[in-house]
């Protein structure tokens, strides 16, 4: 056979097709292989960027240089010595105003420090590098702030800091800080979960275990629930806006509870309106872990005689909790990071006092990181940077905590 | 009826049942009387409705959502399907046991002490769990690790863990539903010669797979076969060494002698 | 007759009472469990028919104040409210822009992953990649938004030119977006790519087809509808998307095709609106609730066409 001549012709054929074809194979699968490492590369760029922002040479501008107002660092003098400091370089009617807001002499060192860089060496902000650009070229960056701005210092600045996670929000971009909005996140999330919790894992309760699938109205809640996890975020602000911030103001607001001079805008009516937002998503997960308890635990308790709540309440909620939980965190988290529905209910963006309740003002997280992004000074991308490294850690810890349960769950059941 | 049967001595009593899936017919007219304090078996090849009977005892079949029946069983005289009679109290007094050994993800003590519980046992329940254990054949395996895991047993364990539980909640009748098909042959010893002690306080109704099973075990066999529209129905019912020895029927005298199924 | 009765169990019943206590209980907490439960299910449906009665009722009003004409606003080119000007057309065009962009990267790398991911990744690669892509996609968008403004902006006004690219474009809005959207669209792809059974697969081996020809030609075409729901899904998500362009796209309306030009789309223009201090009842505030119920509307459709397709695959294969 492979004599043939023609035979043989035909094999070649075959054979060359066929690596032809094995090229072809391998260049698809370099190409298929790449796009996958898109993601990777992509992941890689954005949290360069953001730790490239989150530390910076800043130039500073003092109106009077720290290191000329004492012999030592001001850290190291006492609080009677900082008094004194205030005192001989502020105007009389200026010490005396902040004497009467709170005692001066029984203020705190860290207080007094405050005061002397607000009031005394008042440092501004005037430029800012990142690491890259400042490995890149430092000496032109030297030399740029050298002309343009004779009289400030470059100083190294790590943009996430203790600091920055106590202090709360500024109009002065050195002494920000996002304690603040994290308060208002953790009141926020705190309300989501109050609510989107029980009815959630109500709704998957009732659909999972009580509901004739047969009916048509159970099967209009199911449908308008898979359909409602496709609802942009932003429509569910609008929703908040219309009911929660206006049409419910007396109850939102905390006027029905004797809170005067308030409107809607408030941590409970951004609490009710994320807790739509993450309804279905809380319960499509809740349904499925509600699916996968074993049936023959149901029936294991019906056949002792058990009611249908005794035996979801003492058998198959047990059993689907961790993946409730699961799916409740990954839930969370997707309301920690949302923007748009708390731009529209009216998150505020400039508030410098810690929520105290449901009927408080507030801000957040993510609205911070929006307004500080959108600002022109370069300065504040290095703070929405830092935002960004807390609201990342923050979600990593929430997903890794989600993970771990999952693992235990999986392991109990293996 | 096929049998001789004493009427006071019925204790359960299904008349001309048939039950339904949607608009498919799986059992039809079965009429069977089952015997106060005796092991009755049912039998029969695969798709025979044997289980689907068994479930309507105790009306497990409630959960099929397409699923009802035409037809009365009468427990004690009184129709369990009477619009009145609730589904949980029936459960109370006919337990079941299942096909899989189900026990609950808790400790052993908590599998018996909470079917006692949920239907209101104020006795002592240390008391309740060892008695019902013994009765169980398990007190000796298990008296020092009560607190450990149920799933820890093994199978056969489980299983008489199971039974156990099910004798907490004090039934009168216990429905097995092939009991010992995921079992060793030495765990289906055990369980058989339990049952035949359980008998004495307890009425046991067992659906089986397994012809040598029937034969050992039990004291009266119902034969189940399939129709030609599928449906289920009962060929023969009788003392279990007749049905075995002399069957009336040529279908069952085809089944145990292995000519079919 | 009397031996029977000794022989039996002592808490057997007599036939006199069984009807006793067989009788149906009433269980007020059982049933109250069932009414709240059934309560919690109806609040999705009261979430709907709040958001249906909201934008339509807000939109209403909008639509009959005197300068706004339904015509116009679907036909004209110039959104100005403070002039009187109510053309939606430079809106959705500039949200249709950014939308295409993010396909143009996100559908075909979303594919192309789901296929290396389904067809070819090994068990360690897969474990590798696939978390990437997860993490990738619970990054909030507001993040995503930052990325494009200090991270694509520069690297296309290096790439173009300064003068020809403006620091808020839509292109970069959309490139962005396209990375948000690429792992919703892998996965979901993936899971159409899954569902084909592998005897499917081992049907085009044996028949001598080389991996690419099996995932191309057979694979890929046996999960066709579930590919294509990704895709609306992808296309829904990107319509909605806020952050991002609110951030990166530019504020203000502007009907223009140049990607390299700001352009507000009608997710940033809401976003805007109610940023500032929006008094109630204002053609303002009516007009967010106008472009809401448009948006709503859209991705509502899209998000059905897509449920129905996934349902179709899954109906052949599982």
């Amino acid at each position: 056979m492979i004599s043939d001549p023609f035979a043989a012709t035909e094999h070649n054929r075959v054979a060359s097709g066929l690596s032809r074809r094995h090229r072809t194979g391998k260049i698809w699968q370099a190409i298929f292989f790449s796009a996958t490492v898109i993601g990777l590369v992509a992941l890689v760029a954005l949290l360069w960027t953001v730790l490239d922002k989150s530390f910076s040479y800043v130039a500073i501008e003092y109106k009077v240089d720290p290191a000329t107002l004492s012999s030592k660092p001001l850290q190291e003098l006492t609080n009677a010595e900082l008094v004194n400091l205030l005192e001989a370089n502020l105007s009389k009617n200026r010490f005396r105003t902040l004497d009467r807001k709170q005692t001066l002499t029984e203020r705190t060192h860290a207080d007094l420090l405050t005061l002397i860089y607000d009031n005394i060496v008042e440092p501004r902000a005037l430029a800012s590098y990142s690491m890259s650009q400042w490995i890149a070229s430092s000496q032109e960056i030297r030399a740029e702030v050298a002309e343009k701005y004779p009289d400030a210092k470059l100083e190294f600045r790590a943009w996430i800091n203790g600091d920055f996670l106590i202090d709360p929000l500024s109009g002065d971009p050195l002494l920000v800080g996002v304690r603040t909005a994290l308060m208002g996140s953790l009141f926020l999330i705190l309300i989501t979960i109050a609510v989107a919790f029980p009815v959630g894992v109500g709704s998957a309760i009732y659909l999972e275990e009580y509901a004739d699938k047969n009916k048509w109205y159970n099967r209009i809640i199911q449908t308008n629930i898979d359909n409602l996890a496709g609802v942009p975020s932003i429509v569910y602000g609008i929703l908040g806006l219309a009911i929660f911030v206006r049409t419910l103001a007396p109850l939102t607001s905390g006027a029905l509870f004797g809170n005067a001079d308030a409107n809607g805008r408030t941590i409970l009516s951004a609490g009710l309106t994320m807790a739509l937002l993450i309804l279905p998503v809380l319960i499509i997960n809740s349904q499925e872990a509600i699916r996968a308890v074993p049936n023959s635990l149901r029936q294991a308790s019906y056949g002792l005689g058990a009611t249908k709540w005794q035996t979801i309440w003492n058998h198959v909620l047990p059993q689907a909790l961790p993946g409730i939980l699961t799916g409740t965190i990954l839930a969370v988290s997707r309301a920690i990071g949302e923007t748009a529905p708390l731009i529209i209910v009216g998150a505020a963006t400039f508030i410098t006092s810690d929520p105290t309740g449901p009927f408080s003002k507030f801000t957040a997280l993510p609205i911070q990181i929006y307004n500080w992004t959108t600002r022109p000074q370069e300065v504040y991308r290095n703070i929405a940077a830092a935002g960004i490294l807390v609201l990342l850690i923050s979600l990593l810890t929430l997903n890794a905590a989600a993970i771990l349960l999952r693992n235990r769950f999986s392991r109990q059941h293996a | 009826m096929t049998t001789q049967t004493n009427e006071n001595n019925i204790i359960i009593q299904a008349n001309d049942l048939s039950i339904y899936y949607g608009s498919f017919r799986a059992v039809k007219n079965v009429n069977l009387g089952i015997q106060r304090n005796k092991i009755t078996a049912i039998i029969g090849p695969s798709g025979c409705g044997k289980s689907t009977v068994l479930r309507a005892f105790n009306r497990m079949n409630d959960f099929v959502q397409s699923a009802h029946n035409d037809g009365k069983i009468l427990f004690h005289g009184q129709d369990i399907y009477a619009p009145e009679v609730d589904p949980v109290q029936v459960r109370q007094m006919i337990g079941m046991v299942f096909q899989k050994p189900n026990p609950f993800p808790k400790s052993i003590y908590e599998n018996i002490a909470w079917g006692a519980r949920i239907n209101g046992y104020k006795g002592n329940m240390d008391e309740l769990v060892e008695n019902t254990l013994q009765a169980a054949a398990l007190w000796d395996e298990v008296k020092d690790n009560l607190k450990k895991s149920a799933l820890a047993l093994s199978g056969g364990q489980q299983q008489r863990l199971c039974i156990a539980r099910a004798l907490a909640v004090k039934p009168e009748i216990i429905l097995m539903d092939e009991p010992c098909s995921a079992l060793d042959p030495i765990a289906t010893l055990k369980i058989e010669d339990l049952m035949r002690e359980l008998s004495v306080k307890y009425s046991i109704i067992i659906v089986t797979h397994n012809m040598q099973q029937a034969a050992r075990a039990s004291d009266l066999t119902a034969f189940f076969t399939m129709d030609e529209d599928r449906a289920g129905l009962m060929v023969e019912y009788g003392e279990t060494s007749q049905i075995f020895t002399r069957p009336k029927d040529k279908r069952t005298e085809d089944y145990i002698t292995g000519r079919f199924g | 007759m009397a031996s029977m009765e000794i022989t039996q169990n002592i808490n057997q019943s007599s036939a006199q009472n069984i009807s006793t206590r067989l009788r149906r209980q009433t269980r007020i907490g059982e049933n109250l469990i069932q009414g709240f439960l059934f309560l919690c299910g109806m609040i999705s449906i009261f979430t709907t028919i709040g958001i249906v009665f909201e934008l339509g009722k807000e939109s209403l009003l909008f639509f009959s104040t005197p300068e706004v004409k339904l015509i116009e606003f679907f036909t004209t080119t110039t959104w100005q409210p403070s002039i009187g000007k109510f053309g939606v057309l430079p809106l959705v065009n500039s949200t249709l822009m950014t939308t295409i962009f993010a396909m143009l990267i996100a559908l075909p790398l979303g594919l192309a992953a789901a296929i290396y991911l389904s067809e070819y990744a090994s068990h360690k690669a897969r474990s590798i990649l696939k978390p990437i892509l997860e993490i990738l996609a619970g990054i909030p968008t507001v993040v995503y938004g930052y990325f494009a403004l200090t991270f694509m902006t520069p690297l296309l006004r290096g790439i173009f030119g300064e003068d020809n690219v403006q620091i808020y474009n839509t292109l970069s809005a959309g490139l962005v977006m396209g990375i948000m959207i690429l792992p919703l669209v892998s996965s979901m792809s993936e899971d159409a790519l899954s569902a084909v059974p592998r005897s499917l697969r081992d049907a085009a081996y044996g028949l001598g087809a080389t991996r690419l020809e099996t995932a191309i030609k057979i694979v890929l075409p046996a999960a066709l509808s579930g590919i294509i729901a990704a895709f609306i899904i992808g296309i829904s998500r990107a319509i909605g998307e806020t952050m991002i362009v609110a951030v990166a796209a530019g504020s203000g309306p502007a009907f223009t095709f140049n990607p390299f030009k700001g352009a507000e789309t009608m997710t940033g223009y809401i976003a805007r609106i109610s940023g500032g201090d929006l008094a109630y009842d204002t053609p303002d505030y009516n007009s967010i609730f106008a472009i809401g119920l448009l948006l709503f509307g859209i991705t509502l459709i899209l998000n059905i066409v897509s449920r129905r397709l996934v349902a179709k695959y899954r109906e052949v294969y599982e």
